[in-house]
């Protein structure tokens, strides 16, 4: 029996800060001090708290260390584990607080969270099968087999009011109940694991952080809707996600939870991996499919839809990560108790990834019907040096910014369409003042055109020539009538391209459109970029607060700044870059830009 | 193959290890065993493997026990401090294995500090 647990996050974000490394290091110290039979060592999924990472949590006290390097291990070993004193300066801190000791569920970031999908993140070890079981691992699947028949188990979804996690919001049930009527002599069951919208990060950490849930979800889709094969299609750029399901499919195996004869009660299923190249578009449903044929990943009309013709031309259901990662505790807890949280027409919970200007970048997962306030201030721990907010951009480049006066608005699907922005897969951007909206929504629109598979016209050449709009508008040479042009062929892509790619890319546009346009106007009437962002908009100057410390004059590269020293300088607008170095390196915030 | 009963097996058997990462609720029961130099020094730390063995043992989910520093009065160590909600805080001193043993069967299960093994200041 072990009486120390050392856990150490195996999150992408963590891993990049080294956490392999960490845990290395502590192996070898607690060897040194001749615990290991007392101490377990284990690398976990994503805590959440990815801003704070590495993040190392010590157990039976719970005590949740930040910031880890190597060289901190040490002492963490020789302090904390052999003498039982928890090294508080390592210690997870608040913002405004001087109680550095916290329970983990104690803090803000986590006291406004639930966590249904995540709930295994950082607590299990990803790469053991048995840790899964004993956190009621496999028991839906169990209870599936010899209580449910396929009809109750899909019943059981219907009536949760589960919807689909990946961004269209389709009620689950149904989806399973078209899958199941479709008549076909085979049937596949398939999971959208590709995710790639900008700054989302929700799928990656559940396949990481608690691989096993979603095969359990597959095998028991795949048991509601007869099918014996099913396919994860997932990224080749998240390396860990895809070792650690192929470690937790090689387990279930073994443990025959995968294969013929499951649990020799007579269900078969067996899954695969499918790589994705990292094409956008592959996330489009039919494209994604076509890619696991070995086709060219291009979506084609719908219908017919995959639960009738889909993989192979065969039934198919299609289900998103972390849309699977809430099936098990649906079954096992019941409809009645999903049901019970989130909103009317929005159950359960959903996971964000919190990006841009906040203090707490990370993974959170809320009930549905929290407001965007509670998510950015408390949970996010607001806006970092004292800026101020200006708009939450969520959907990633099929979705639109939310401003600051629809900061209440409790999040669900049909509050974010109506507001003009969408759910999306879960990524969720905070901007601040020093954000240009424009600059934004080309931004997305360089994203989205460069995605675009080429297939249909409308969205080939429409968001070709919409970039083309927003890079007038930012260089200061667009007109009014230029704006106007442009919002009207937003309305002609949405209503022609062939996918959802194409019909959402202008929601970016279309969305700061409704709620900044007077920061589109000061860019066409004014020449100007208000949050001094755009650069063909943009002059640096020297004020009068200048010392003539010639620093500025040796920093810029392109020898555009001359004066005396100890006298005022002055910057040469037609040599200037507009690089900023001078900003940056002056002491008496005498450079300016406007 | 595994069939369901081995399944569960599986997972009482790693319900008792994984325990050890339940955060810990406002009812459970605290032991705190000192593992300062001079606890380590007089043997604490086979003490407190035994307080986590005899616990899981037991099934015990809602005890927790945990390390602390030095308590201050090292030559009654190895020292161990049982907090029960609701109740005074009990000092048990110069323990062994059994004597940890022991506590978890009288005083965790049944309820019944074990006289004898107190701090007793004269």
């Amino acid at each position: 029996m072990f009486r120390n647990h050392v856990l150490v996050c195996g999150g992408t974000g963590c891993a990049s800060g080294n956490s392999q490394q960490i845990l290395e290091e502590f192996d070898k110290r607690i060897k040194e001090a001749g615990l290991e039979k007392e101490v377990k060592v284990i690398m976990t999924g994503c805590f959440g708290l990815c801003a704070n990472g590495p993040v190392v949590v010590v157990y039976p006290e719970g005590a949740f260390y930040q910031r880890i390097t190597p060289s901190d291990v040490k002492e963490i070993v020789d302090e904390h584990i052999v003498k039982g004193r928890i090294v508080t300066k390592l210690l997870y801190k608040e913002k405004d607080e001087s109680k550095k000791i916290k329970a983990l569920n104690d803090t803000a970031f986590y006291k406004n969270q639930h966590r249904v999908a995540l709930r295994n993140c950082g607590l299990i070890d990803p790469e053991n099968i048995d840790e899964y079981i004993a956190k009621d691992g496999y028991q839906a699947l169990i209870k599936c087999y010899t209580e449910l028949t396929p009809q109750g188990v899909i019943d059981i979804i219907k009536e949760s009011g589960l919807r689909g996690r990946g961004g269209g919001g389709f009620p689950t049930g149904l989806k399973w109940q078209f899958a199941k009527n479709a008549e076909g002599d085979k049937k596949f069951v398939c999971c959208n694991a590709d995710e790639g919208d900008p700054g989302a990060f929700m799928d990656r950490s559940v396949l990481e952080g608690d691989p096993h849930a979603v095969i359990e979800a597959m095998t028991i889709a795949g048991y509601a809707i007869g099918s014996d094969q099913g396919y994860i299609y997932v990224r080749a750029e998240y390396p860990i996600a895809v070792k650690r399901l192929q470690i937790a499919i090689k387990q279930a195996k073994e443990y025959g939870l995968l294969g013929k004869n499951i649990l020799g009660l007579g269900h078969n299923f067996d899954l695969e991996i499918r790589l994705g190249a990292g094409a956008f578009v592959c996330g489009e449903e039919t494209a994604l499919m076509a890619s696991i044929e070995g086709r060219r990943g291009e979506p084609r009309p719908r219908p017919p839809f995959p639960a009738v013709k889909g993989l192979f031309g065969k039934p198919t259901l299609l289900n998103n990560v972390e849309t699977y990662a809430n099936i098990p505790q649906i079954i096992l807890n019941g409809a009645a108790w999903f049901a019970s949280m989130g909103t009317e027409k929005s159950k359960g919970t959903k996971v964000f990834a919190l990006g841009g200007k906040i203090t707490n970048t990370g993974l959170v997962e809320i009930p549905m019907g929290t407001s965007l306030r509670t998510v950015i201030e408390e949970i996010g721990g607001g806006i970092p040096n004292g800026k101020k907010f200006k708009a939450a951009q969520t959907g990633g480049p099929s979705g639109g910014c939310i401003p600051a006066s629809h900061l209440d608005t409790p999040i669900d699907y049909d509050n974010l369409i109506k507001i003009g922005s969408m759910m999306g897969s879960g990524g969720l951007i905070v901007m601040d003042e020093d954000n240009c909206m424009v600059d934004i929504a080309k931004f997305f629109l360089e994203f989205t055109k460069d995605e675009s598979c080429g297939k249909c016209t409308p969205c080939r050449i429409g968001t070709t020539r919409l970039l083309e709009y927003l890079e007038k508008i930012t260089e200061g040479k667009a007109t009014m009538q230029d704006l106007e042009d442009m919002e009207e062929l937003c309305y002609y892509i949405k209503d022609n391209a062939l996918c959802g790619l194409g019909q959402t890319a202008p929601n970016p546009v279309l969305s700061t459109l409704m709620y900044f346009k007077d920061e589109y106007v000061a860019h066409v009437k004014d020449k100007k970029c208000p949050a001094g962002v755009c650069k063909a908009l943009l002059q640096y100057y020297i004020t009068e607060n200048c010392k003539g410390c010639t620093l500025c004059a040796k920093k810029c590269p392109v020898g555009a700044i001359s004066g005396k020293v100890k006298e005022r300088h002055a910057i040469d607008t037609d040599k200037c870059i507009k690089c900023g170095v001078c900003m940056d390196v002056c002491k008496f915030n005498a450079v300016i830009k406007k | 193959m595994k069939t369901i009963e081995e399944i569960n097996a599986i997972k009482e058997k790693m319900q008792k290890v994984l325990n050890t990462r339940e955060s810990q609720g406002e009812n459970d029961i605290r032991i705190v065993v000192g593992m300062a130099t001079c606890g380590i020094a007089a043997g604490a730390r086979p003490v407190l493997n035994a307080f986590v063995e005899e616990a899981a043992r037991r099934n015990l989910k809602n005890v927790k026990v945990t390390q602390s520093g030095c308590l201050g009065m090292c030559k009654y160590e190895p020292m161990a401090q049982v907090y029960v909600p609701g109740k005074e805080v009990i000092t048990y001193v110069r323990l062994n294995e059994e004597m940890a043993r022991k506590i978890i069967a009288e005083h965790i299960v049944n309820g019944n500090v074990v006289a004898g093994y107190t701090l007793d200041l004269e």
